[in-house]
C-alpha cells in the first residue's frame, strides 16, 4: 500500500508532515551534540586535559564529506530534471563518498590509537574519550544516512524517484546536507578547542 | 509493505469510506499492532496503570521497612524471597526499591502513561484529525516503550537486584559495579531500558508535535485551540530538547560502566584501592542528568495542566479564564524550564554567584505558576459548578499543586536549600507538586474521557469513594514529611534508628506509611470501577459533559478515522460556555456563528 498523505486533506502549515518530522528529528540529534560539545567545554574548563593533535586525515575526511554533499544536491536536481542515469550515477557516487569518509573516520582512529590517544583503559584521558564519542556518534548517524541513501537507490532502480515523486529524495538530500553540516561543526569545534 | 511506510496515513480517511462495514484488519493489527491514535493510547493507559501499581507496590514495602524499623517481615518472604533475611529487608534492596519507584512513576507512568495515553488520544481528536501524522511511527514508539518495559521489569527480578543509584542514577555510585550490587546489570538493564525509553518518547513527541503543527482542521487556529492541546504540544517540545540530553548523558556513563572511559570517574577509592580512572566529572553527570530532568518534571506536569484547564471550565460551565494567559504561561514555563536545572545542585560546591542566578531564574518560575492558578481558581468563581469525579480530582490538583509549589518556593533559594537538600522537605515538596498532583490530573482526564475512550460511563460512586482515599492520603502521607525534613531527617536512608534525634519520629513515620497503605489499597476501588466500568458500565452519550471541544462530535465509539462523514469545521474557540443569550449553556466548537446570532457578541456578528 502506498500511503498517501493525509496532509493534502488539510495541511495548516503546508510543509509536508514527513519532511516537518525530519526536521523535528534533526532538532534532536542537535540537542545530542549540543549536549556532548557542551560537556566537552565544561570538562576541558576544570583542567587535566590531555592535549594531543588532531589526526590530520579529518581535513581530508572534511573535503570528502563536502564533496559528497555537492553530489547529493546534484543527485536532487537531476532528478527534479527527470534526468534518471545521471541522477543514480550521482547517488552512487554519494554512498561511495560516503564509505570513503566512513574508512577515513576509521583511519583516524587508528592514528589516534598510534599517537596512545585511546577511548578507555588507564591511560584513557577524558579529552580522547570526547574525540571518539563525538566522531563516534556523528559516524552511526552516517550510517543512518547512508541506509536512507540505499533506500532511495532501491527505490531509483525501481524508476521511483522522478520529478514527481521527489520527497525521498529531498528527505534524504536534506538529512545528508545536515549530517555533513554536522560533521563541519565538529571539526571547527575541534579545532578551535584545542 | 511499501516504501513510505513510515509516512502518512490518508487512505485511512478513504479505506474507512470505502470498507465502512467490513472490517478488512484482523486481530492483531487492530488492537496489537494498531496504529490506530485512539487504540495506541489505550494500549498506553493500561500500561501506565500497570506499572503504577507496580510501582506504588514498591513503595508500600519500604514504607513498612521506614514505618516498623524494628519490626520482622517474615511474611513478605513468599514475595520477596532472598531479598529478606531473617525477617529484615536487604539494605540494599532497599535502595533499589526507592530507585525503581522513582524511575518507574516518574517515567513509565507519568511521562509515557500520561503523554501516551493523552497526548494520542486527544490531539487527533481534538483538532479535528483522522489519525497522527504517522501511525507506523506512533505505533513503533508503543512497542519499544513496551521494550523498555520488558527490559525494566525483567530487572527487578536479577538476582543482584535492579539498579540501587537511586533514579537520578548519579555516579559514581552508579558506574561502579563494585560500589553496590545494584550497580551490576541491573544498571545494565536500566541504561538499555532508559535508552530505549528515549527513543520512544522521541518518535512520539515528533508525531505529536508534526500532527498539531499540520493537521489542524479547517478554522483551528492556535488561537482556537483547546489549552489541552497547547499543553501537550509544549510538553512534546519539550521532550524533543531535553531527552537527547539524557541520551548522551547515558552513553557516557555506558561507556564508564563498559568500556573504561573516565568521563564522570576521577580518584575513586573502593576498599583501599585506588582505581585507575582520571580526569572524570562526577558534576558534569549532575549538569547533564538535570538539564534533562528539570525539564522532565513539567514534561510531567504540563499535560495536566492541559487537562485540568479543560475539566475545570467545562464543569464550571465558564469560559476558562485567561485563555491566553494560561497559553503565555504554558510558554513561560517552558522557557523557563531549561534555565533552572543547577537549582539541583545548590550543594554540588558551584560558585556562589552561579547559584544566585539560578536562584534568581528558578524563583521567576513561581509567577507564570501563579497565574495559572489564579486562573483556574477564577475559572471555579461563582462557576455552576458541578463535581463530577474528574471535577473532584480537577481541584484537589490545583489544591496539591499549590502546597507542593509553596515548598518549591523556599527550596529555590540557595541558601535555604543547602539546609533542605536530601532531606524528607524535598521529598514533600516534589511529592505533592509533581506525583500527586500529576496523578490527580492523570485520574482527572480518565474520569473524564472514559467515555470517549470505552463507551461507557465509570460509576460515579466508587470514583469519589477513590477519590476522597486518595486525596486525604495524598496529604496524610506528604504534610507529616515536611517536619521531618525540616528536622533534617535525611532521604534514601535505609535504617534511621540509630541515630537518636530521629527517633522521636518513630510515631510519625508509622503514621505515614499507615497513610501510604491506605491510600494505595484505594487504587483497587479504582481499578475495579475502570475495569467493570469497560465491559459493564452505564452506556455513554455521545457528548455525556455538554462540551465544546471536537472529540464529542464523534459517535460513542469513534472507528478508525475519527469522523465517519466530513470532519468538522471550527468557527470559535473552545470555550463557550454559559454564553449570555445562548439557548444551551454551551456552543461546540463547529457551531457557526450564523446559528448562534442571539449569543454573538460584538465582533462575532462579522463572523455571522
Ligand atoms: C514554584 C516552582 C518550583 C520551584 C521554585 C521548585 C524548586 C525546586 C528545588 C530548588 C528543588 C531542589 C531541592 C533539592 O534537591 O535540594 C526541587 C526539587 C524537585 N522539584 Fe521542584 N520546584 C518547583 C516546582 C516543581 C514542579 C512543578 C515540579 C514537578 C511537576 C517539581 C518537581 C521537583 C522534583 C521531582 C524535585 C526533586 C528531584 C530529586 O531530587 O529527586 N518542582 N524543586
Ligand atoms: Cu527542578
Amino acid at each position: 500500500m502506498v500511503a498517501k498523505s493525509l496532509g493534502e486533506e488539510n495541511n495548516t502549515a503546508g510543509v509536508h508532515p514527513l519532511k516537518f518530522t525530519l526536521w523535528l528529528i534533526i532538532i534532536s540529534i542537535i540537542m545530542m551534540f549540543a549536549a556532548f560539545t557542551s560537556a566537552y567545554l565544561v570538562r576541558r574548563a576544570e583542567g587535566n586535559w590531555l592535549e594531543f593533535d588532531l589526526p590530520n586525515i579529518l581535513l581530508i575526511n572534511t573535503v570528502i564529506i563536502a564533496l559528497s554533499s555537492v553530489t547529493m544536491q546534484m543527485a536532487h536536481n537531476a532528478a527534479a530534471s527527470d534526468n534518471i542515469s545521471r541522477m543514480r550515477l550521482l547517488l552512487y557516487l554519494t554512498f561511495g563518498l560516503g564509505i570513503t569518509f566512513l574508512i577515513g573516520q576509521w583511519n583516524g582512529w587508528s592514528e589516534l590509537v598510534s599517537n596512545n590517544v585511546f577511548f578507555g583503559g588507564e591511560t584513557s584521558n577524558p579529552s580522547g574519550s570526547f574525540m571518539y564519542v563525538l566522531t563516534g556518534v556523528h559516524a552511526f548517524h552516517i550510517i543512518t544516512g547512508l541506509l536512507y541513501l540505499a533506500f532511495v537507490i532501491t527505490a531509483s532502480i525501481r524508476y521511483k524517484v522522478h520529478s514527481k515523486s521527489m520527497l525521498r529524495i529531498q528527505l534524504c538530500t536534506i538529512y545528508w546536507h545536515f549530517l555533513g553540516g554536522l560533521w563541519l561543526y565538529l571539526y571547527i569545534f575541534l579545532r578551535l578547542n584545542h | 509493505m511499501s516504501s513510505t511506510d513510515i509516512s502518512i496515513n490518508k487512505d485511512v480517511h478513504h479505506a474507512h469510506e470505502e470498507h465502512d462495514h467490513h472490517h478488512d484488519q484482523n486481530f492483531f493489527e487492530k488492537y496489537i499492532f494498531s496504529q490506530d491514535h485512539k487504540v495506541i493510547a489505550k494500549q498506553f493507559l493500561f500500561a501506565g496503570i500497570f506499572w503504577g501499581f507496580v510501582g506504588g507496590f514498591l513503595s508500600v514495602i519500604f514504607r513498612l521497612q521506614l514505618g516498623w524499623p524494628e519490626a520482622t517481615f517474615t511474611f513478605l518472604e513468599p514475595i520477596l524471597g532472598g531479598w529478606i533475611v531473617n525477617g529484615k529487608l536487604d539494605p540494599e534492596f532497599y535502595l533499589a526499591l526507592v530507585t525503581m519507584h522513582g524511575t518507574i512513576m516518574v517515567f513509565f507512568v507519568l511521562t509515557a502513561g500520561l503523554s501516551g495515553t493523552f497526548s494520542n488520544f486527544l490531539i487527533p481528536l481534538q483538532i479535528g484529525a483522522r489519525d497522527m501524522a504517522s501511525g507506523f511511527m506512533n505505533m513503533l514508539s508503543f512497542w519499544i516503550f513496551f521494550m523498555a518495559s520488558v527490559v525494566m521489569f525483567i530487572s527487578l527480578f536479577l538476582s543482584t537486584g535492579p539498579a540501587g543509584g537511586g533514579w537520578t542514577v548519579y555516579p559514581p555510585l552508579s558506574a561502579l559495579p563494585q560500589a553496590i550490587s545494584g550497580s551490576g546489570t541491573g544498571m545494565t538493564l536500566w541504561l538499555v531500558s532508559m535508552a530505549l525509553f528515549i527513543v520512544s518518547q522521541l518518535l512520539g513527541g515528533v508525531n505529536y508535535i508534526t500532527t498539531v503543527i499540520n493537521l489542524r482542521t479547517k478554522g483551528m487556529s492556535m488561537t482556537k485551540l483547546p489549552l489541552t492541546i497547547w499543553a501537550f504540544f509544549l510538553t512534546a517540545i519539550l521532550g524533543l530538547l531535553s531527552f537527547p540530553v539524557l541520551f548522551s548523558a547515558a552513553l557516557l556513563l555506558i561507556f564508564d560502566r563498559s568500556f573504561g572511559t573516565s568521563f564522570y570517574l576521577s580518584d575513586i577509592y573502593i576498599a583501599g584501592e585506588a582505581l585507575s580512572n582520571t580526569g572524570g566529572s562526577a558534576i558534569l553527570f549532575q549538569h547533564l542528568f538535570w538539564f534533562l530532568g528539570h525539564p522532565e518534571v513539567y514534561i510531567v506536569i504540563l499535560p495536566t495542566f492541559g487537562i485540568v484547564s479543560e475539566v475545570i471550565a467545562t464543569n464550571s460551565r465558564k469560559p476558562i479564564f485567561g485563555y491566553r494567559a494560561m497559553i503565555g504561561s504554558l510558554l513561560g514555563i517552558s522557557l523557563l524550564s531549561f534555565v533552572v536545572w543547577a537549582h539541583h545542585m545548590f550543594v554540588t560546591g558551584m560558585n556562589p554567584f552561579l547559584g544566585s542566578v539560578f536562584m534568581f531564574l528558578t524563583l521567576i518560575i513561581a509567577v507564570p505558576s501563579a497565574v495559572k492558578v489564579f486562573n483556574w481558581l477564577a475559572t471555579l468563581w461563582r462557576g455552576n459548578i458541578r463535581f463530577t469525579a474528574a471535577m473532584m480530582f480537577a481541584i484537589a490538583f490545583v489544591s496539591l499543586f499549590i502546597s507542593g509549589g509553596l515548598t518549591g518556593i523556599i527550596l529555590g533559594n540557595s541558601s535555604l536549600d543547602i539546609m533542605l537538600h536530601d532531606t524528607y522537605f524535598v521529598i514533600a515538596h516534589f511529592h505533592l507538586v509533581m506525583g500527586a498532583a500529576a496523578f490527580f490530573g492523570m485520574f482527572c482526564g480518565i474520569y473524564h474521557w472514559f467515555p470517549k475512550m470505552f463507551g461507557r460511563m465509570m460509576d460515579e460512586k466508587l470514583g469519589y469513594v477513590h477519590f476522597w482515599f486518595t486525596f486525604l492520603s495524598a496529604y496524610l502521607v506528604f504534610m507529616p514529611m515536611h517536619y521531618l525534613g525540616i528536622a533534617g531527617f535525611p532521604r534514601r536512608y535505609y535504617s534511621w534508628t540509630g541515630f537518636n534525634a530521629f527517633n522521636m519520629f518513630a510515631d510519625m513515620n508509622s503514621f505515614i506509611s499507615i497513610a501510604a497503605i491506605l491510600g494505595f489499597t484505594a487504587q483497587i476501588i479504582f481499578l475495579f470501577n475502570f475495569v467493570y466500568s469497560i465491559f459493564k458500565g452505564r452506556r455513554a452519550t455521545a457528548n455525556p459533559w455538554h462540551s465544546n471541544t471536537l472529540e464529542w462530535t464523534t459517535p460513542v465509539n469513534p472507528g478508525h478515522g475519527n469522523w465517519p462523514g466530513e470532519i468538522p469545521t471550527v468557527y470559535r474557540w473552545p470555550y463557550d460556555y454559559s454564553k449570555p443569550g445562548a439557548v444551551e449553556d454551551y456552543i461546540p466548537q463547529h457551531v457557526p456563528f450564523s446559528q448562534t446570532q442571539s449569543s454573538n457578541l460584538p465582533h462575532e456578528r462579522d463572523l455571522e
